[in-house]
């Protein structure tokens, strides 16, 4: 009896000792919530996408197969390809136009705005845009550059010109100027906050050793600014490569977006072929995210 | 007569109806007012019903339980997955409310069941268009998956359509309509006669079509032939070399900047044509109406080619047996019965069964929409919105001078996939 009962404490201890000696175990622990979460909700869905993209199908359901069919229509056809093109060059303008624009409104806020105070006030104010649904904001760019909006109105009553502009809307600069206006912020919020971290003493001591303001810039502030650009720069490329609406409602459906050639495919019930085109995607995105991250070591200055 | 008691019945049995419980004993007091059975409000039964969208609507709903006790289940899809469903899950619903195309690819996949037509109580009622193809004895049979055509199977059980008209019916027809080319009057400055005035070079940049494979192909096909660029064998059954001669010169023209846009949706097109973006555009009659709603000018137009027409009906679950069947039957009964055709009539479709949708409609509804005769009083819509202003002419004129003149109905082709990956491509183009 005793022996037993002693026994089971020494067990306790045991294992009380193995819970606190095993650091390989609490870790363990630690990280299963997280892998749990993303294994459930990421992995998983992308292993299924990926396994579904090399199924048939017909007009009404999918079979299980393992065809590459999918992948050859997708990446034979010069549709894909243009369409890829037409995306990667949205995705290049709107990078170069919220990136400077980005770099700029932070570089305000972060150096010309004294108190902190009203720093947060005018960032806040960046924000408020934000309040409403990005669909609305979008789509309010209809009616002031339509054949017969504000623009076009404004120009012709103040005698400036005879014939509306008709490639204010539905073309690509609509687009873009739309994609910019709804993107910007994510460009902004990185690049004010690095921008935040930078040791006023490092821009003094330029300034102590003689360089001149273009000099303490292209030196001191965008070398240290790059790692807020990188993660604006992720952000901008991945909504934009992902984009479907913005395309649709500012193009008039004249342009087409990867995103878009995925939606028309799931509406035609061609799952197949729309995982496999969201498989080529995802390759794509991860490619060029990495290639930022060779370029710029983010982690040095999180 | 008939309509002034039941408008007058109609408040206390909606504030009634809010009680569900209350509901069944009180259909069984109304049935009694249009003849139907009641035993369905003694024995509750259910019918789920899915459909595109047109004619899912709630207010039939309401009135079939009111008038036969039946409770509608409702759900409302697009023509893509509303075919998807009735193949892949077919005991998800008891009533199929589809289009005559979507029917040609479900039928043989034996999900559904044919109709008796013995059972059909307004089947003499029905429009011949759904029976043999001709509205009028002398009218020619339109291009496209034509419902008659695969409006009858020769016995239960067959998957292939019958050639003629038989005792078993795949599917009650229940409204339809003819579509053309909505414009802007005050903005064209010419007369409107063809389908291939859209290709005008002097609507440049103004004009739209939809961005729906199945029917923009249609709508192209109609420009084709009326610019005389092709003569199609079948518009609606297109060979590949058809496919691609139409399909190319849409790409042609979206590079000559010819089309503004491409709309998907109903209010797209709306919008497009509202703000004078488009003043000339494939378009669908509500769309117009809206557009007039808003003290704009538009007009469908009439065109010398005539009308890309479309059809829907209801269905029955393969599945659907007993007391269920039997409900089924007075639901499409009922629907054929008047109401309901008054009801579609009313917001510029077509019944099924005309003779029996007058009965519910006044003289100056039934002379507006249907005779194509000026309007005495306001047209009012279902929901009490003035829709055109007394002396208004319905635009395309009487029923038979427009569902007269169809040239060719939505279908879908053999060279679907084709089609539609060519169609993609001049999207992207």
């Amino acid at each position: 009896m005793t022996a037993i009962v002693s026994e089971r404490a020494d067990a306790q201890a045991q294992g009380k000792a193995a819970l606190r000696l095993s650091p390989a175990v609490v870790s363990w622990l630690q990280a299963t919530p997280l892998a749990l979460i993303l294994g459930a909700f990421l992995a998983l869905p992308i292993l299924m996408i990926t396994v579904v993209s090399f199924w048939d199908y017909d007009f009404a359901q999918m079979h299980p197969a393992f065809v590459a069919t999918n992948y050859l229509e997708t990446l034979g056809s010069w549709v894909t390809w243009r369409t890829y093109f037409n995306t990667l060059k949205y995705a290049a303008i709107v990078w170069a136009i919220t990136l400077f624009v980005g770099f700029w409104v932070a570089y305000f806020l972060a150096f010309h705005v004294r108190t902190s105070t009203m720093q947060m006030v005018l960032f806040l104010v960046c924000t408020v845009p934000f309040l409403t649904s990005n669909i609305i904001r979008m789509i309010s760019w209809i009616p002031v550059l339509g054949r017969n909006g504000l623009v076009n109105g404004t120009l012709i009553e103040a005698g400036l010109i005879s014939t509306p502009i008709e490639w204010l809307l539905y073309s690509d600069f609509a687009v873009v100027l739309a994609m910019v206006h709804l993107y910007t912020l994510f460009m902004v919020t990185p690049i004010f906050n690095t921008l935040m971290r930078i040791d006023r003493a490092l821009i003094e001591a330029a300034r102590d050793a003689g360089a001149t303001g273009a000099q303490i810039l292209t030196n001191v502030v965008i070398p240290l600014a790059k790692p807020g650009m990188a993660i604006g720069t992720i952000f901008v490329v991945t909504l934009v490569m992902a984009d479907f609406s913005t395309v649709q409602v500012m193009s008039g459906g004249q342009s087409a977006s990867v995103a878009l050639m995925m939606k028309n495919q799931m509406s035609l019930l061609q799952y197949p072929a729309a995982a496999a085109n969201a498989v080529v995607l995802l390759v794509l995105v991860l490619l060029m995210v990495a290639g930022i991250l060779r370029i710029v070591d983010i982690r040095k200055e999180l | 007569m008939k309509r002034e008691s039941k408008t007058k019945a109609g408040f206390t049995r909606r504030a009634l109806l809010k009680s569900s419980a209350a509901a069944a004993g009180m259909a069984a007091g109304t049935g009694a007012i249009t003849g139907f059975p009641t035993i369905w409000a003694q024995n509750p039964i259910t019918l789920r019903q899915f459909g595109t969208g047109v004619s899912n609507l709630n207010a039939i709903a309401e009135q079939c339980k009111k008038d036969i006790g039946v409770t509608l289940e409702m759900t409302a899809t697009d023509s893509d997955a509303a075919a998807q469903r009735a193949v892949t899950q077919p005991n998800s619903y008891d009533v199929a409310d589809i289009e005559y195309w979507i029917a040609k690819k479900v039928f043989p996949a034996g999900v559904m069941q044919p109709m008796d037509v013995k059972k059909l109580k307004y089947y003499d009622k029905i429009v011949p268009l759904f029976v043999s193809g001709k509205l009028t004895p002398e009218s020619t049979i339109a291009q496209g998956t034509a419902p008659h055509t695969v409006g009858f199977v020769e016995k239960p059980g067959d998957k292939a359509f019958a050639k003629a008209p038989t005792q078993w019916m795949t599917m009650v027809p229940t409204i339809y309509n003819a579509d053309t080319l909505g414009i802007r009057p005050d903005l064209v400055g010419r007369e409107i006669t063809t389908w291939a005035d859209i290709m005008d070079p002097k609507f440049k940049g103004k004009t739209s079509i939809l961005n729906i494979p199945s029917i923009g192909i249609m709508d192209a096909a109609m420009i084709m032939e009326a610019m005389g660029n092709v003569k199609y064998a079948d518009k609606g059954n297109m060979t590949k070399e058809e496919i691609d001669k139409t399909i190319d010169f849409l790409i042609k023209a979206k590079k000559d900047g010819q089309f503004r846009a491409f709309w998907k949706s109903f209010d797209e097109s709306v919008n497009l044509m509202a703000s004078g973006e488009v003043i000339i555009q494939s378009m669908w009659s509500p769309a117009v109406a809206a557009v007039r709603g808003k003290g704009i000018p538009c007009k469908y137009q009439p065109l010398k080619e005539g009308y890309r027409a479309w059809g829907g009906g209801l269905g029955l679950a393969a599945h659907l047996k007993g007391p269920k069947l039997d409900a089924a039957y007075d639901y499409i009964n009922w629907y054929l019965s008047g109401w309901v055709g008054a009801y579609l009539n009313r917001q510029g479709y077509y019944s099924a069964a005309m003779d029996t949708a007058k009965n519910f409609m006044s003289e100056d509804e039934w002379g507006f929409w249907v005779e194509g005769k000026p309007a005495k009083g306001d047209i009012v819509a279902p929901d009490g919105k003035v829709m055109e202003k007394a002396g208004a002419v319905r635009d395309g004129g009487s029923f038979f001078e427009r569902m007269g003149k169809v040239a060719c109905w939505n279908s879908v082709m053999d060279e679907d996939r084709y089609m539609v990956r060519r169609w993609n491509e001049f999207i992207a183009a």
